[in-house]
């Protein structure tokens, strides 16, 4: 019988929906194979078995009643980032402050996958409060990347992408705020997309960095990713901030895509992200990658964008200082940890004990750095000046696309690094969201698709794909043909069955 | 808490200094729901339930502005004269406070809604200041503290405290006066007119209970003296939630003298928020503002601006109604009042409800008396303010129309009024059921004559020699036999027409 873990989603729907296996049947797969490889990958907080066969049970009897699938997705497991929430079911963010919190509430992007009949086997790892690029800042211990258990899954979603490279689930959704989505596909060889900024609701996502955070698709095809993007995708009234606009054709276009043919389509190919700090493996990937997009019949072009270089430290202004009022809501007064609530301590006490117990280094590290920058007398040189920074890369990203439909570059500059290797040095693993960022500052689309191994080490590489704003279709189409040109790569992930944690 | 302060005696301190005072008023909105949520805007209710994931500051929540309280926001900006923002946005202010769920406030900063308005006040003497408005802007209201044990009633020092968010995001307006100066001795009664004008006009414009003792229309008075003869504003205090026009009044005098005693005897002036004692009229002192925190204003990234179009805006300014000292002014001519008359309606607070008993269909007369005489007594009774007794102009107006038709007599509608006052309902209902309509079936009328005429022969036969003043006799039967519910003239007519006189 056909291990119904190896299919792609539109694999697995196919035969749900044709009655061939039921969803059960897919999900008792999925579950067993998280019960067996989980001990040593540690993808999956919380794997809420009975959730996810209730909901299984459910596509299943409607289906044999002869009702029509409720998306083309129905039935199909899916593995969760723990930052959204879910009625119910334990939602941690990584972090012990919410150990035991359990949402009253669903997010929009969770609500959207019940109503799809998309079955929601648990909540992945990741880095606390989404602040990392390795998901060893989880509070729970770090996820291993299935390629090398040795090595870090990317972060902060390491725990949906790591799943997807396990066999875990075939479909996972992710946050990306400077590339949590994109370098753990890159890192995972997997398919990761942040939509554009809006177009996916942000409703009960647990906000890190507001302005830039958005949920996305991950997946291990191209056309997957698309199926769950339509999915999750459109206008929310809960959320201000969400775009009132039809969501991009991501299916059409991925369809077309996969016909192999990039005739008319310029590519840019952004002159700032490659050299010095860029794994030779890894440009050498990318390089084998533009010549493929060529080969496909894409016009492609050496396009500078100037400002890219200001993407980071502008970013590491923006985001903690937007995190360092977010995260103020943690003060024990509600909900979550809540520590010397002896009769001793004054409220402020337990207020500022409770902080200090809960949140890890990092985080504190980015709250200290956001509520400075946010400071009377400093507000002006860093929050102000990266908020300049950030209209002048949206500039250049405009000029850009007046030049080429997508712009491409490495999704970050090295593959998985060793665990424990940059904890020490913050500076190092900021790097890995090098690339990136921009496409966060900005708020358009991007994906990360597998541009196959490093040749050094044997490692997986990502290509990344961007495209204006509303224009996520663009990535679709791209990243399907040149994956099809690609050829296969997740048969060489090791097998990891048998192992032990 | 009895430490004794120096006061300087009021006639003295204006002899030396000159007051600067600053107006922050904070007006509740009655808006149907809260500012960023569908929950209820309702005062009251048992604790914690208007709430929601969004106004508890649940993780992954998100604010919607209501825009009804924009509309709100705009329309109060032109009845004060302000300038309305092409473009604006909410900011978010930074402190922790355990009534404060998210420990932001989601506010407006540099940015606001309305600015540079002016308000014109009319003192007591009926001399017009005008009072200079900074700014009114939007923002959200926190959730109450209740304090348990400890002696001052505040965090500090007590044994716990309880927290109810019914009120955590109820739409406030924020209206700031610039520096009010040159008012001499009349500054504190300037202070309480000019609350009081905006009182009226907010309730005007419906869009506020303005109920000062629930808490929806609150004042902050920053008052400061230098002595005369200089121009640079001295140290100002603060003094937070006063709770009624009179309080308004009394802790600008007493922070007047008590700032005026410091400077007097060479000390500083401290800069700090004071509380102020209903009991005795002084104020105490709150935390200094040297070591008050730095907000951390930046823009909401949560909401999008708010871009009032001018063809809105003007649509708005066709709504605000006439205002109340144009009314008043109006009224004036019509009613062909004295200023001395015009004073006395606008002293006991009858001068707006009379006119819109008036602009109900009733007689100003009739009106006026009503108002000024009947319920007037029945406030004083009751101790409330005339506008705070529970019946309406609408509801008075109906009682007059109901004397002038004749179904009921003065004494009847003075039933029928305290029926109202009762909370009965309105005056058709209390007439119908207390019974208290007129009896003007002539039938059931004649009966009731002619028994008081047979039970008295002797008056009757009087009556029939020419004697028509006895009948006053046969009325007074008659009148008691129907328990008053007779129109007399009609008794007094039928009475003759049955002797034939
Ligand atoms: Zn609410």
């Amino acid at each position: 019988m056909t291990d119904l873990t190896r299919l792609t989603a539109s694999e697995l729907a196919a035969k749900i929906h044709k009655q061939e296996i039921t969803s059960v049947e897919a999900t008792k797969a999925h579950l067993d194979r998280i019960a067996e490889v989980d001990g040593a990958v540690n993808a999956f907080l919380h794997v809420d078995t009975e959730g996810a066969l209730a909901a299984a049970r459910k596509v299943d009897g409607d289906l044999a009643e002869g009702r029509e699938p409720v998306s083309p997705i129905a039935g199909v497991p899916l593995a969760l980032k723990d930052v959204l929430t879910t009625k119910g079911v334990p939602t941690t963010c990584g972090s012990k402050t919410l150990e035991n919190w359990l949402p009253p509430y669903d997010a929009t992007v969770t609500r959207r996958l019940r109503e799809a009949g998309v079955v929601i086997l648990g909540k992945t790892n990741m880095d606390e409060f989404a602040m990392g690029s390795s998901t060893e800042n989880s509070a729970y211990g770090p996820t291993r990347n299935p390629w090398d258990r040795e090595r870090i899954p990317g972060g902060s979603g390491g725990g949906s992408s790591a799943s997807l490279a396990a066999f875990e689930a075939p479909l996972a959704i992710g946050t990306d705020t400077g590339g949590s989505i994109r370098q753990p596909a890159a890192v995972t060889g997997t398919v990761g997309v942040k939509p554009t900024y809006g177009g996916v609701s942000r409703y009960g996502l647990v906000a890190f960095s507001s302005s830039l955070d958005q949920a996305g698709p991950c997946a291990r095809s191209v056309l997957d990713a698309a199926l769950l993007h339509e999915v999750i995708a459109g206008h929310d009234p809960m959320d201000s901030t969400s775009i009132d606009a039809p969501v991009p054709p991501v299916v059409t276009a991925a369809r077309a895509g996969l016909k192999g043919d990039l005739t008319g389509v310029k590519v840019g190919v952004v002159a700032e992200f490659s050299g010095e700090g860029y794994q030779p493996g890894v440009q050498r990937s990318f390089e084998a990658a533009v010549a493929q997009l060529k080969d496909l019949g894409a016009e492609v072009v050496e396009v500078s964008c100037p400002n890219f270089t200001y993407a980071l430290p502008a970013y590491y202004l923006i985001a903690p200082s937007e995190c360092s009022s977010n995260l103020a809501r943690f003060d024990a007064m509600r909900y979550g940890l809540r520590v010397a609530d002896d009769g001793t301590h004054s409220a402020e006490e337990v207020m500022s004990l409770t902080r200090e117990a809960g949140f890890g280094a990092e985080v504190k590290r980015r709250i200290m750095l956001g509520t400075y920058a946010l400071s009377s007398g400093y507000y002006d040189a860093y929050y102000g000046s990266a908020q300049k920074v950030r209209t002048l890369i949206t500039r250049d990203f405009s000029a850009a696309f007046e030049k080429v439909d997508v712009l491409v570059s490495p999704t970050t500059p090295t593959t998985a690094f060793k665990i424990g290797e940059r904890v020490d040095d913050p500076l190092a693993m900021y790097l890995a969201d090098l690339c990136t960022i921009p496409a966060n500052l900005a708020g358009n689309a991007a994906m990360s698709v597998p541009s196959g191994l490093s040749d050094e080490d044997g490692l997986p590489v990502g290509l990344q794909i961007m495209a204006p704003a509303l224009a996520d279709d663009r990535l679709y189409r791209v990243g399907a043909a040149y994956e099809v040109a690609r050829g296969p790569l997740l048969d060489r992930i090791p097998e990891l069955k048998g192992v032990s944690a | 808490m009895t430490a004794v302060v120096d006061l300087m005696d009021y006639a003295e301190v204006v002899e030396r200094y000159d007051p600067v005072l600053g107006l922050e008023v904070h007006v509740e909105l009655s808006t149907k729901t809260k500012m960023f949520c569908g929950c209820p805007n309702l005062f009251g209710g048992e604790p914690n339930t208007h709430v929601c994931p969004t106004c508890l500051g649940l993780p992954g929540a998100l604010p919607v502005v209501n825009g009804r309280a924009v509309e709100s926001a705009i329309r109060i900006g032109l009845a004060l004269n302000c300038e309305i923002a092409e473009w604006c946005r909410f900011a978010r202010k930074n402190y922790f406070y355990p009534d404060m769920p998210k420990n932001f406030q989601t506010s407006q900063y540099d940015e606001p809604i309305a600015f540079n308005g002016h308000l014109d006040v009319v003192l007591d003497d009926g001399e017009v200041v005008r009072v200079d408005i900074e700014r009114a802007h939007m923002e959200e209201d926190t959730g109450k503290s209740l304090h348990v044990g400890g002696a001052t009633g505040r965090i500090h020092g007590a044994e716990h405290s309880l927290l109810d968010y019914n009120r955590a995001g109820v739409p406030l307006i924020e209206i700031v006066t610039k520096p009010i100066v040159g008012m001499g001795e009349r500054a504190p009664e300037v202070a309480r007119a000019y609350v009081a004008a905006l009182r009226d006009l907010l309730r005007a414009m419906d869009v506020s209970d303005v109920r000062m003792d629930q808490g929806s229309l609150r004042c902050d008075a920053n008052v400061s003296l230098m002595p005369k003869g200089t121009s640079e504003f001295g140290t100002r205090t603060e003094t937070k939630n006063v709770n009624s026009l009179r309080s308004v009044e009394r802790a600008v005098r007493y922070e007047m003298t008590r700032q005026a005693a410091v400077l007097a005897s060479g000390g500083t002036v401290t800069q700090e928020t004071r509380h102020f004692q209903e009991a005795d009229g002084s104020t105490s002192a709150g935390r200094t503002k040297e070591t008050a925190e730095d907000y951390r204003y930046f823009p909401e990234p949560d909401l999008v601006p708010i871009a009032p179009s001018r063809e809105w805006v003007e649509e708005l300014r066709a709504t605000i109604p006439e205002l109340p000292w144009e009314r008043r002014k109006r009224i004036q001519a019509e009613w062909n009042l004295t200023d001395e008359e015009l004073r006395d309606l606008v002293n006991t607070g009858a001068a707006d409800l009379v006119a819109a008993t008036v602009d109900a269909g009733a007689e100003p007369g009739e009106a006026r008396s009503w108002w000024v005489q009947y319920l007037t007594q029945q406030a004083n009774t009751r101790d409330v303010e005339l506008a705070d007794l529970a019946i309406t102009p609408v509801h008075v107006a109906r009682v007059i129309e109901l004397v002038k038709s004749g179904e009921l007599t003065n004494k009847l509608a003075r039933e029928v009024v305290q029926g109202v006052l009762a909370g009965e309902g309105e005056p058709d209902e209390v007439v119908a059921n207390r019974g208290l309509k007129v009896v003007s079936d002539d039938s059931a009328l004649l009966t009731a004559v002619d028994e008081a005429l047979a039970a008295q022969p002797d008056v009757a036969e009087k009556i029939r020699g020419g004697k028509v003043q006895a009948a006053g006799a046969i009325v007074g039967a008659v009148m008691k036999a129907t328990k008053g519910q007779a129109d007399a003239k009609r008794v007094r007519e039928l009475i003759l027409e049955r002797v034939g006189a």
